[in-house]
């Protein structure tokens, strides 16, 4: 394995698209041709050793390389976007659209995430020690497809919309979400460890949910079918089993119809 | 038409020109002042085309390419610009999109492929002013667009009494007022009913309320179309649509020109011009049986010298269904799950979209793959068969040369259905596997340029290289006499024309955009005598509320059309 240490040096003046901060970009690149591989700001070109100093040479491949910034990236968009393997690490917080796209390797972010993390994920693991915007793990606005798979753990809390148009793979906020969980949902799981606002599995057709702490406002698609004992993320407790959401259709399996399962688990 | 000045000799190369019969002979084409000429001066700017093809500029027939529904598609698809929007280098600016491209990516990318003229196929008439900002938008390629009458109110109550004189008056006035090109109808009567909640899958179905079935409203509108004798018959998009067993109701449409004779002025032989072919050409009872019958209806179009057709090719990618046809876009919602967009507009129309993803390993779209390249390959007369994909409806107008590569290569055809999943099944519901025509160069000339060009009343300004007609001209990579045995090079040079000429300028070389043109928007200008009760109609229509506008907020005011080429039609009955 090698290591690519980015420092950063100057805070952009409009965000830094970053697309070229991944393991695949600088796989095989020597620390001054990392330097000089172009990101946008706005609408102008820029290059990465603009913004950071570049120490280390990345490995042969993306696999055997690891990428640690060291410092702040508030400002720094698509760190990790569309990556492969290897692993990035931000000692600090990120922007908007973190390991989206992303296919595989890990991504750990020390501090927050902005919006749009794991945006269209489809495998790999992205973990964040702070709190994340809106859209963590969502479809691309527009598109049915969203994310297929991988693993993204937020050990703070999130914003909206997690998990919309989800087809599989997980999401685990580990403290509270707002509105908007599995919205349009055909798959995966999504596991909230505190509380949600509402609108929880809105137009869901398949997958799973479960919420440790309060529902504030139940989406009337949901009905209560049975209560179990389950271990989920570690933590063995009994929940309220809801099926839905009755309002959309749903396939039919075996002649059962198949609904979204979503688990609260019990006072 | 003349404000380019300058000349240009486009020298020795290999020309094809149906409308003249020219195949292949090296000739030189002399442009001046934006008009094809006989000679020109030694001054003139020279584009060398030894050993490549020389065409007129392509000519489309039916394309969806502005107005609110093309809008509604871009605004709700987001993601069919994702990772397609590269940065602009000048002198074009930003691209987008790919399924419903940008106004600019559009014109671009026609100009690309050598186009020089586009029909946009659908124009609700209460929201032509919105259609031709959208056209005067579109760089380089000059443009019409045909409003949609099939299920308009005027049109239903007078046909409903069999009254073509005042049907002809109603269209006069409403070509006039939208700057419109000539009549479409779209699944006749059938969208009227889907207000109901219904539809009409067949000829003889009744339309609610209005008392009348879509067989009287294509024969009245073909007629009031003849009493004006306009530069285009009229352009039918049929009932059933996409289902299994449509082509019946495909063959009992089409028979309704039977007897019809064409009058006009502009050189135009048919009376009807049926649209996107390959979505009413199909045999079977469910999506099991579903199969081609390409062939049915193609041995019929033959026959029957009086209609010209489109093709609606399925270029098998991921595209967005945009149609007038509102009730068959709640049904393709109901079948495919994705998003649905529905519009309905006051007294005249309605419109539905949703997203479609045409799977080369899903049976009945490799049906449909086979069911519109059949129809090209059978038909006899290449001037009555058009290449369309019914964009972006079948897929993007950008696989036009995609879809000629399969036209002309039976080698590149049996790759797509060998890479198929289910070939087998495909082959079987088809004949495609058993059609070894390949197509030439003429005949791909004649369904792209001087056939369009002739069915839309417009052969003598566009789709010819004869002396006097725009100068339209487009240069393709391809040595007539020595054609690439690798078809994908067909595909490539249709793609990226070598150079393209668009009204004596030139906008493209090597496939790349070198100007923003100087386009024009073609509409038609029916001059008939006052019809006192049509006008009483139209102005209640508007006084009595029934219409959300004002009469004088209805027309296209000039500014939104700056650069008209009008076509007078002195309407003699």
């Amino acid at each position: 394995m090698a290591t690519v240490t980015l420092t950063p040096i100057k805070t952009p003046e409009l965000m830094l698209e970053a697309n070229s901060i991944t393991p695949d970009a600088c796989a095989g690149k020597t620390a001054e041709q990392i330097a000089r591989l172009e990101c946008r700001e706005g609408k102008t070109h820029v290059t990465i050793g603009e913004f950071f100093t570049v120490s280390g040479n990345a490995g042969a491949t993306a696999a055997e390389t690891d990428i640690v910034i060291a410092g702040d990236c508030s400002r720094v968009k698509y760190i990790g976007s569309k990556m492969t393997a290897g692993t990035v690490t931000v000692n600090g917080n990120a922007d908007m659209y973190v390991g989206g796209w992303m296919k595989g390797g890990k991504i750990h972010v020390t501090g927050n995430v902005d919006s749009f993390c794991g945006i269209a994920m489809e495998g790999g693991e992205i973990l964040v020690d702070g709190k994340a915007g809106n859209h963590v793990g969502c479809a691309y606005r527009g598109d049915w497809r969203g994310m297929r798979g991988g693993t993204i753990r937020i050990r703070g809390s999130a914003g909206n919309d997690i998990g919309t148009f989800m087809l599989g793979g997980t999401i685990i906020i580990e403290k509270d979400a707002f509105i908007h969980v599995s919205t349009h949902a055909e798959g995966g799981t999504v596991i909230i460890k505190g509380n949600v606002e509402g609108r929880v599995g809105g137009q869901m057709v398949k997958g799973t949910i479960y919420v440790f702490g309060d529902i504030r406002f139940m989406m009337p698609g949901f009905k209560k079918v049975d209560r179990v004992e389950l271990d989920v993320d570690g933590t063995k407790a009994a929940f309220d089993h809801y099926i839905g959401d009755l309002g959309e259709r749903h396939p039919r399996s075996k002649g059962k119809e198949v609904f979204a399962d979503l688990y609260v688990k019990a006072a | 038409m003349s404000e380019i000045h300058g000349e240009i000799l486009i020298k020795g190369g290999f020309v094809i020109d149906p409308s003249q019969k020219i195949d292949g002979d090296v000739a030189d084409i002399a442009i001046k002042d934006g008009k094809i000429v006989e000679k020109v001066s030694n001054a003139a700017k020279v584009i060398d085309a030894k050993g490549k093809v020389v065409m007129a500029g392509g000519v489309d027939v039916h394309s969806h390419v502005a107005g609110p529904k093309v809008n509604v598609g871009r605004l709700f698809r987001p993601e069919d610009k994702l990772f397609r929007s590269g940065v602009a280098h000048a002198p074009t600016r930003m691209e987008m999109g790919f399924s419903v491209p940008s106004t600019l990516k559009t014109g671009y990318d026609y100009a690309r492929m050598g186009y020089g003229f586009v029909m946009e196929a659908a124009m609700p008439p209460i929201h032509s002013p919105h259609v031709h900002e959208e056209i005067h938008d579109t760089p380089i390629i000059d443009e019409g667009a045909l409003p949609v009458f099939g299920n308009n109110w005027f049109v239903m109550e007078y046909l409903k009494k069999g009254e073509v004189e005042n049907t002809a008056a109603y269209i006069a006035w409403l070509l006039r007022v939208t700057k419109g090109f000539g009549v479409k109808v779209v699944n006749p009567g059938g969208t009227a009913a889907w207000a109901w909640g219904m539809n009409c899958l067949g000829i003889e179905d009744h339309v609610p309320y209005f008392e009348i079935t879509p067989h009287e409203i294509i024969s009245g509108l073909m007629a009031a179309n003849e009493y004006l004798g306009l530069p285009h018959s009229v352009h039918i998009h049929q009932n059933n649509l996409g289902n299994p067993g449509n082509y019946p109701t495909t063959l009992a449409s089409l028979k309704l020109a039977e007897g019809v004779k064409a009058k006009n002025k502009f050189g135009r032989e048919q009376v009807m011009h049926s649209t996107h072919l390959q979505f009413h050409s199909y045999g079977g009872d469910s999506w099991a049986t579903f199969c081609s019958k390409a062939k049915e209806v193609m041995d019929y179009v033959n026959r029957q010298k009086n209609i010209t057709v489109d093709l609606g090719c399925v270029t098998l990618d991921e595209t967005t269904t945009m149609t007038a046809d509102g009730p068959f876009e709640h049904h393709l919602h109901a079948l495919n799950h994705l998003k649905w967009a529905n519009v309905d507009v006051e007294l005249e129309t309605a419109a539905g979209i949703v997203p479609y993803i045409y799977d080369k390993n899903v049976v009945p779209n490799g049906v449909q793959w086979a069911t519109g390249l059949e129809l090209a390959l059978y038909a006899k007369d290449p001037m009555r068969t058009f290449i369309t994909t019914d964009h972006p409806n079948a897929g993007p107008f950008t696989r036009y040369p995609r879809v000629i590569k399969w036209l002309m290569s039976q080698k590149s055809r049996e790759a797509v259905l060998a890479s198929m999943k289910k070939a087998d099944k495909v082959i079987d519901l088809t004949n495609i596997h058993t059609i070894d025509r390949e197509l030439t160069l003429y005949e791909i000339a004649a369904m792209t340029r001087a056939g369009p060009a002739k069915c839309l009343g417009l052969g003598s300004y566009y789709g010819s290289l004869t002396p006097g007609h725009i100068a339209d001209v487009a240069v393709f990579d391809l040595n007539y006499k020595n054609m690439p045995s690798d078809p994908e090079k067909i595909e490539s040079a249709f793609q990226r024309a070598a150079a393209f000429v668009k009204s004596g300028e030139i906008v493209v070389r090597d496939g790349e955009v070198l100007s923003h043109g100087h386009k024009k928007t073609v509409w038609v200008n029916p001059k008939m005598k006052e019809n006192p009760q049509v006008k009483r109609d139209v102005t209640e229509s508007f006084t009595k509320g029934y219409y959300t506008v004002g009469i004088t907020n209805y027309p296209v005011r000039e500014y939104l059309a700056p650069h008209p080429f009008v076509i007078d039609v002195d309407v003699e009955a």
